[in-house]
């Protein structure tokens, strides 16, 4: 745990004095753990009401607006409405696996958040294979998927499910390689030095046609990895219910609804960090304020999470077959080129810095 | 063609019309009717669709009529390509078991068509590849558009 | 409810779902029995009748001013085209000879239904196939048209603005400026649609070639509408029996051959403009006079048998009245649009994925009270 913000540093170091560095560190970890808890509800709740308001925009409405100001408080009356709420469920589901179904969705995305870096200091757990660990995590959501759409004993849920199973193991390859691509600059897999290397530009600068490549390719591949419209195959309102989640009520529904837009969350803060260079300035213009970095990097995040919600309320939805047609015949053989053209250009030193 | 050369053509198909009692007018309608033997109806309705010259391969409405005595369907026919109508009518007196021969083979929608009647007013249609309730439930009683049909509970009789 | 389900021909890998009668694609309350392989549509068995009223059977016992009522719950998208039909029947019936400005302003409003009805259905046609934002845009415009409606009759969606012999009313005097207003404004917002949905590549590949309907097959299906149109086969009422000014104005039957959803699609989309320019047409143009001719209080129709074909938004709706020279018809059928058509859903959607079905399905623009009626 590497959390050395200075006022921590200074509660920990005074707590030592009397207690023994055991406790100090299972305190450490249960404040870190109960922070991050907290921003992920505050952030699950307000990507929420932001798709809400995007999604007005794009449809010639207003949107939330009668609960708090400007409507700032209608996700949380909305989820104050999903906890009360009673928890139905199909008698013949399998219980153990029904309810287990949204802790793996839920807690697969909190382990994520972990390893981002907000700030040069703010980060709570910087691993030497973090964008590895990124990958693997965000492959566990989908176990949760399959078991909710399995347990519920509904053929529309177990459908989305299995589509959903088939579209994170296609697009899962398009993650790992367009990132992979990245890397190749890189050469470290650990976040911080990713972001160290972007001093000099950021990565999407520097690996110049090739990133940009990768970055699209990620950005598709990302949009499917959370299971949002364009490649909604698992819930697919107009086709299935609501897919997966089908028999899920109250909060365990809402689990799988927050994870949503946390997983939309780190899939453009994955991108933020390694193509546009995480919480640096651009060009370095408030260098001399480092506290500054958590705006830049929620900033370039929510500029790409835009971006998603903007393909959402505009794009009609694929089918199942030309989801994966557009996966297994395009995006694969580029991805697979892409990563050949950047290795070469790593290697002829043509990359742009400044 | 005209009312009066289609009445002529079809007039030929039969060698003795009497027989298949093939009877038209144009009285009360806007269109020239024919009524036919209920056995023999699959076979004129075959040659209407398929003769070149009255090519009626539209059928537009399939009515199931309680005439009080006799039950009937009376089939609504077009030509797309020459744009004459025509009507035929097939009535059975049978009440307890109404038969008469489907003409799904000919036009496709008459397949629904067909259950409709069947649910409404139980005439059954040989040949029908999936003659069963369409609106009502299986276990309904009774046809409720025949003259007699009588529901204490849901009908409002004014 | 019927619980028994034919299906003896269940193969191992083949299972069964039913689709409806709750389901946001099934557009109310249409339940479908679908057989499954996998994604792959093996069978499409529509079970009908959850809103049945037996509006034919009410029509036995009511008098025809009352049926009129009844038809504007039958296709409550073009609830004036539906009640003009009964309306013609029965002025045909006693050889009313109806004013001239009756038949334009009968038709301005059908054309201005056919609009509302075609906007409502593009919404919901991108909603199906998952872009939620169209649904907003044909709202947008369909509030336009029923503000219109509102104004003049007093009701936005079933309308009963036709009487037997004519209008109730005359047309409210902001009529025809709220008109010409709305076809400026429609013909701005119309590119609009194309824009957004009409040339996107994911929707383009998620209807071309998907639900492809033959010519002979639409014949032999009784297809009507825009789905017969979509095939190539010219099946437009208002061309063909034109009914109330509609043989006065020069207008295009929107006419596409490939069959497919797509070509569903664009004949509707074309049909927007004709409509527009059918109003267009008319507009300037309404005749002064009456704006009804009166009947006698108990309609008696002679004895015999009538028939009036009209252009609903979905198609072709018959009305076909039995009269034996009473108040109440002996026998009153509805030929709907929509029954036909849905008929055909098995044909064309066997063999394509559960999405290919959905958007079939929306280009065959169903609306469940005219299928039960």
């Amino acid at each position: 745990m590497h959390i050395s913000l200075n006022s921590s540093n200074i509660i920990f170091g005074w707590l030592l004095n009397f207690m023994p560095a055991t406790a100090v560190g299972i305190i450490e970890m249960v404040l870190i753990a109960l922070a991050y808890l907290t921003l992920f509800a505050v952030l699950g709740l307000y990507l929420v009401l932001m798709e809400r308001k995007v999604a007005a925009w794009f449809q010639l409405r207003i949107g939330p607006n009668r609960v708090g100001f400007q409507g700032l408080l209608q996700t949380m009356a909305d989820a104050l409405k999903l906890v009360s709420k009673e928890l139905t469920g199909t008698v013949k589901a399998d219980k153990f696996l029904y309810n287990l179904a949204p802790y793996f969705v839920i807690i697969s995305s909190l382990m994520a958040l972990a390893v981002f870096p907000f700030t040069k200091n703010l980060q709570a757990f910087d691993i030497n294979i973090g964008i590895f660990f990124l990958i693997a995590i965000s492959s566990v959501g989908v176990i949760g998927i399959l078991l909710g759409g399995w347990s519920s004993n509904n053929k529309f849920a177990l459908i989305g499910a299995m589509r959903s199973g088939v579209q994170t193991i296609s697009y899962e390859l398009s993650i790992g390689l367009s990132l992979l691509t990245m890397i190749l600059i890189t050469g470290s897999l650990q976040l911080s030095e990713i972001i160290e290397v972007q001093k000099n530009g950021w990565l999407i600068l520097q690996g110049h046609i090739p990133a940009i490549i990768a970055f699209m390719i990620y950005m598709i591949a990302g949009t499917a990895e959370t299971n949002r419209a364009p490649f909604d195959m698992a819930e697919a309102e107009s086709e299935l219910g609501a897919g997966f989640h089908t028999e899920y009520s109250g909060m365990k529904f809402a689990y799988f609804f927050l994870a949503e837009f946390i997983n939309m969350f780190i899939i453009a803060a994955i991108a933020t960090t390694v193509f546009f260079g995480g919480w640096l300035s651009p060009f370095g213009i408030t260098e001399s304020i480092p506290w500054l970095g958590i705006f830049w990097f929620l900033a370039k995040t929510f500029v790409l999470v835009f971006l998603m919600m903007w393909f959402r309320w505009t794009f009609p939805r694929l089918r199942i077959d030309q989801l994966l047609t557009l996966e297994w015949k395009y995006l694969l053989p580029i991805n697979l080129v892409n990563i050949v053209i950047m290795a070469v250009i790593v290697w002829l030193n043509l990359t742009i810095q400044y | 063609m005209t009312n009066v050369e289609l009445q002529k053509h079809i007039d030929n198909w039969f060698t003795d019309p009497g027989a298949v009692k093939l009877e038209f007018s144009e009285e009360g309608s806007q269109f020239l009717n024919i009524s036919i033997h209920p056995d023999y109806l699959h076979e004129l309705m075959w040659s209407l669709k398929h003769n070149k010259e009255t090519h009626l391969d539209y059928l537009f409405c399939l009515t199931g009529v309680d005439w009080g005595k006799e039950l009937g369907v009376v089939y609504h026919l077009e030509s797309t390509l020459h744009r004459h109508s025509l009507v035929v009518r097939a009535n059975v007196e049978d009440r307890e078991n109404p038969v008469l021969d489907s003409v799904q083979d000919i036009w496709a929608t008459a397949n629904f068509h067909e259950r409709e009647v069947y649910d409404f007013f139980g005439i059954k249609f040989n040949n029908h590849p999936n003659l069963k309730r369409l609106f009502l439930t299986d276990d309904w009683e009774g046809f409720p558009l025949r003259k007699d049909y009588v529901d204490e509970v849901n009908m409002v009789v004014k | 409810m019927e619980t028994t389900i034919v299906n003896n021909d269940f193969k191992s890998e083949e299972y069964f779902i039913n689709m409806g009668p709750q389901h946001p694609a099934t557009h109310g309350v249409l339940r479908l029995l679908l057989t499954i392989d996998g994604e792959i549509i093996k069978k499409v068995e529509p079970d009908l009748g959850y809103i049945h009223r037996s509006i034919e059977k009410m029509c036995e016992r009511d008098s025809y001013q009352q049926i009129v009522h009844l038809t504007d719950r039958m296709d409550y998208l073009s609830s004036h085209i539906n009640n003009e039909a009964v309306c013609l029947a029965v002025e045909n019936a006693l050889q009313l000879e109806i004013p001239e400005r009756v038949k334009v302003i009968r038709t301005i409003i059908d054309e201005l239904t056919r609009i509302a009805s075609h906007t409502l259905w593009w919404g919901v046609m991108g909603m199906d196939v998952g872009a939620l934002t169209t649904y907003f845009y044909g709202f947008r415009d369909r509030e336009l048209i029923n503000d219109i409606f509102e104004e003049t009759c007093g009701a936005r969606l079933t309308m009963n603005y036709n009487i037997p012999g004519g209008l109730m009313y005359d047309i409210h005097p902001n009529f025809v400026k709220r008109v010409k207003s709305f076809i400026a404004h429609f013909k701005t917002k119309l590119p609009e649609y194309d824009s957004l949905l009409t040339g996107n590549v994911i929707f383009q590949k998620r209807t071309k070639g998907v639900g492809i309907l033959t010519k002979a097959d639409a014949i032999s299906f009784g297809a009507s509408g825009p789905v017969g149109r979509g095939s190539g086969y010219s099946c437009d009422v208002r061309k063909h029996h034109p009914y109330s000014a509609l043989d006065k104005v020069p207008f295009n039957e929107a006419l596409q051959t490939e069959g497919d959803s797509f070509a569903r699609y664009l004949v509707r989309i074309q049909e927007m403009w004709e409509s527009m320019s059918i109003i267009e047409q008319l507009i300037d143009n309404i005749p002064e006079g009456d704006y009804n001719v009166p009947t006698n209080a108990v309609i008696k129709l002679p004895k015999g048998e009538f028939y009036q074909r009209v252009e609903t938004a979905r198609g072709e709706l018959g009305v076909y009245i039995i009269s034996t020279g009473t108040k109440n018809p002996y026998r009153l059928k509805f030929r709907s649009p929509g029954f036909s058509n849905l008929s055909l859903l098995n044909h064309i959607a066997v063999g394509g994925k559960i999405g290919d079905l959905v958007a079939t399905m929306a280009t065959l623009d169903l609306v469940i009270p005219d299928i039960d009626r």
